[in-house]
């Protein structure tokens, strides 16, 4: 086929500094493919290196010493067929002796190299009551074996859909509960597509981050508000996102945020100010070292030579200060427009404020989405915005998920996880100003007269 | 305007969605020297819309207002004309999450139906991704085209009018991504295949009833599909008030052992006879069921590798 050669094969091969996703049954981890590093990934270690040049999507054994082996894909009638099977389990006693095989034979059996495959066999083999099974109790045993036995590797491209669900099943507490199905709201209501301007706050690894820049696929903006010294980003890196992605990603401390609202982020005086009070630090803290010391030769040679590396230690520090001041600024100057094109919220800590103040930096008709664990602090948004004003649409929701196991004649709910995906407050922003007019930029009244008219707003909103 | 696309203000023939209320809402096409009738009065293309900031409030000729709004894909959604029973956004975001949809992803979708999820995947796969999108009934694929061009969402969209059991996606090898929601689905499954691209994809058909999910679970077997998950998601819609619960009256506290007479006086006069209580109920009936999503993956071909 035609297409078969167009579609490039190259950038579906596994590299070194790849970040990739490993799945077994249904659990999935994160790792980054490096020279000779030691994984371990449900109580098994291995080494990445053989999977470098393989396609993504294939699958591994692990051999002895830990490397990975290309498993040839076999499907359908994957063998362990039994033909005898009983009706009923009126027979079945549980003896616990069923089981011929001791748990050191099977040690033994693996010792031997045995594969995973070939002991669900002798397990097979050496119960007595697998004849008298039914058919689906066979199938049941059959698969409860492979899963313990047969430990292949699955090597997989990150996506939001992986990553998402490998949090919420791994690490629940790092993205504060999101599920991934809550997580699908956000990115939908969010009308989160390429070419935008987002805000982001998360405090969900950088999990929440990632899927949106995934959404945008390295179109637009993403403008991440970040607590404390940094923002948290582990989760994002696992998307393996090419470079020119990155381009599109700006950040700004949470704490200066009410420095742009107000108009007076002075970014170049403060930084250079604290830098060189920590200059004048360093000086002075050297200073009273050098004057304990004294004037041997070689002393002094290994203080010019302290004082050099200081010197070049403090110009990187200051190289790194000013790109620091220039991305700083870059952000600032994205906010300070005050015309995002969306909000997205999913954090630790108390949504109110946080909504409340970054709201001011959105367009008006534009969705914002607040995740929060719990539902009450999406309660007290939900009554904040509607006494401020600004935002139409206001919807506190969660969902719902259920997943089904589809067999013949076994079909039924797997599991019903309620509750525990969070809530979510949703909404769209107005122009909170006066009614219509022929100027259309009419926003910049005085704060006290326009609280006012927002107030009014928001009693004729609820009366419509 | 466009749906891909946000813009500050709004111009001739753009689609904008005026809102009036919570659960009042419609969609107009901007044109110049028309007239838009509405509970609050009327709206005059011309001076109340054209060069007017989307997001701004509008006065209607009875002193009434309205909101105009940018469309959205979700905002379309309550609001578009139904050709068809639509899927909704709870459904949709989780088709778009599972389905790895994101900007240049090719997408197959059969039927087209509305247009309700087109929408929300076009805005998803913009500007560099693609929707082939295949519909049996001609009247109804015309009115998508028409509704696509409206959108300024053409060039992301192939409307193919065939049967997808018989003709299937009408492309071979190219699509990411394979959305279903017909009658029966496990008919399209080998031509679902075929329009995947060899290096794999992904799939998912939506159906009400189980028995369908049944057959198409096992048309995904037979066709080498692995990681087969059948979901239901649904969605909760709190609503958000302010409740007062009267407080009991057990009688004067005179008679109980440590109370005094004053504060007996107070609790009869001043003390509130009840709690306000702000909480969020759920609803009293909800959708219960729209369907079940199956979701799959389609492994590598064999033959082409």
């Amino acid at each position: 086929m035609a297409e078969c050669v167009n579609d490039s094969d190259e950038e579906s091969r596994i590299a070194y500094g790849d970040y990739v996703v490993l799945k077994r049954g249904e659990v999935f981890k994160s790792v980054q493919v490096e020279n000779k590093k030691k994984v371990i990934f449900e109580k098994q270690w291995f080494f990445m290196d053989n999977a470098v040049g393989q396609l993504y999507g294939t699958m591994f054994e692990i051999v002895a010493g830990g490397s990975l082996k290309h498993k040839p894909v076999k499907r359908a009638g994957d063998s362990l067929d039994s033909k005898e099977a009983g009706q009923d389990n009126r027979h079945i006693v549980d003896d616990g002796r069923s089981q011929k095989l001791t748990r050191d034979d099977i040690e033994t059996l693996k010792e031997q190299g045995l594969k995973g495959q070939e002991i669900v066999q002798q397990l097979i083999d050496n119960s007595t009551t697998f004849k008298d099974k039914t058919e689906f109790a066979q199938e049941k045993y059959i698969k409860k074996k492979k899963k313990k036995y047969e430990s292949d590797i699955t090597v997989l491209k990150p996506s939001t859909r992986l990553l998402a669900m490998m949090y919420h099943g791994r690490e629940p507490g790092k993205i504060c509960h999101l599920r991934y199905d809550t997580l699908a709201q956000m990115l939908t209501l969010g009308n989160i597509h390429a070419g935008s301007k987002i805000i982001v706050f998360e405090t969900c690894a950088g999990l929440v981050l990632g899927s949106v820049m995934e959404r945008m696929g390295g179109f637009g903006s993403v403008i991440q508000m970040f607590p404390g010294g940094g923002p948290t980003r582990a989760g994002m890196e696992s998307f393996g996102f090419p470079s020119h992605f990155h381009q599109t990603l700006h950040e700004f401390p949470l704490c200066k945020v009410n420095a742009v609202l107000a108009g007076k982020l002075d970014l170049s005086e403060k930084d250079t100010e604290n830098s060189r009070s920590e200059e004048t630090a360093a000086e002075k803290n050297s200073e009273a070292q050098s004057m304990e010391i004294s004037l041997d030769p070689q002393e002094q040679m290994r203080r010019d030579e302290r004082d050099r590396l200081r010197e070049q230690r403090a110009q990187e520090k200051k190289v790194k200060m000013e790109e620091k001041r220039k991305k700083l600024a870059s952000a600032a100057a994205l906010l300070q427009d005050r015309n995002a094109d969306g909000l997205v919220i999913a954090s630790r800590f108390h949504p109110c404020p946080v909504l409340m103040g970054l709201i001011k930096f959105v367009a008006p008709s534009r969705p914002f989405v607040v995740y929060c664990q719990y539902r009450e602090p999406l309660i007290e948004c939900y009554n904040k915005l509607r006494e401020q004003g600004g935002v139409i649409n206001l919807r506190l929701t969660d969902s719902w998920l259920r997943h089904y196991q589809v067999l013949p004649n076994r079909t039924h709910p797997v599991l019903l996880m309620s509750g525990g995906g969070g809530y979510l407050l949703s909404g769209t922003t107005v122009d909170a100003g006066t009614a219509k007019t022929k100027n259309p930029h009419k926003s910049e009244e005085p704060d006290a007269k326009r609280l006012k008219l927002e107030e009014k707003a928001s009693s004729c909103d609820s009366s419509v | 305007m466009s749906f891909v696309e946000y813009s500050e203000l709004i111009q001739e023939g753009d689609v904008v969605i005026i809102f009036m209320g919570h659960d009042s809402m419609m969609p107009i096409k901007v044109q110049s020297g028309a007239q838009t009738q509405t509970r609050y009065g009327v709206i005059r293309h011309s001076s109340d819309l054209i060069g007017q900031r989307f997001g701004s409030k509008v006065t209607c000729s009875k002193g009434g207002w309205v909101y105009v709004l940018h469309p959205t894909p979700e905002l379309w959604t309550i609001n578009l004309p139904h050709r068809t029973q639509i899927l909704y956004t709870t459904d949709i975001a989780n088709i778009t999450l599972m389905l790895e949809l994101k900007p240049g992803s090719v997408v197959c979708e059969s039927g087209t139906g509305s247009g309700s999820l087109s929408h929300s995947i076009l805005r998803t796969i913009a500007p560099t991704g693609h929707l082939h999108t295949v519909e049996f009934h001609s009247q109804r694929a015309e009115k998508a085209m028409q509704e696509f061009k409206e959108h300024k969402v053409s060039h992301l969209v192939t409307v193919r009018n065939q049967d997808v059991c018989k003709d299937g996606f009408g492309i071979t090898g190219v699509a990411d991504a394979v959305f279903l929601d017909i009658p029966s689905p496990w008919e399209a499954i080998s031509h679902a295949k075929k329009a995947l691209k060899y290096k794999g994809g992904r799939l998912c058909s939506f159906s009400p009833c189980i028995e369908q999910v049944q057959r198409t679970c096992e048309a995904l077997l037979d066709h080498g599909f692995e990681e087969i998950c059948t979901l239901e998601v649904l969605l909760r819609v709190h609503d958000v008030r302010t409740v007062t619960l009267p407080l009991p009256d057990f009688g004067p506290e005179e008679y109980y052992a440590d109370s005094t007479q004053t504060t007996s006086d107070i609790s009869q006069e001043d003390v509130n006879t009840s709690v306000i209580c702000r909480t969020a109920t759920p609803p009293r009936e909800m959708a219960g069921h729209t369907g079940y999503l199956t979701f799959s993956s389609k492994p590598r071909d064999q033959r082409c590798e």
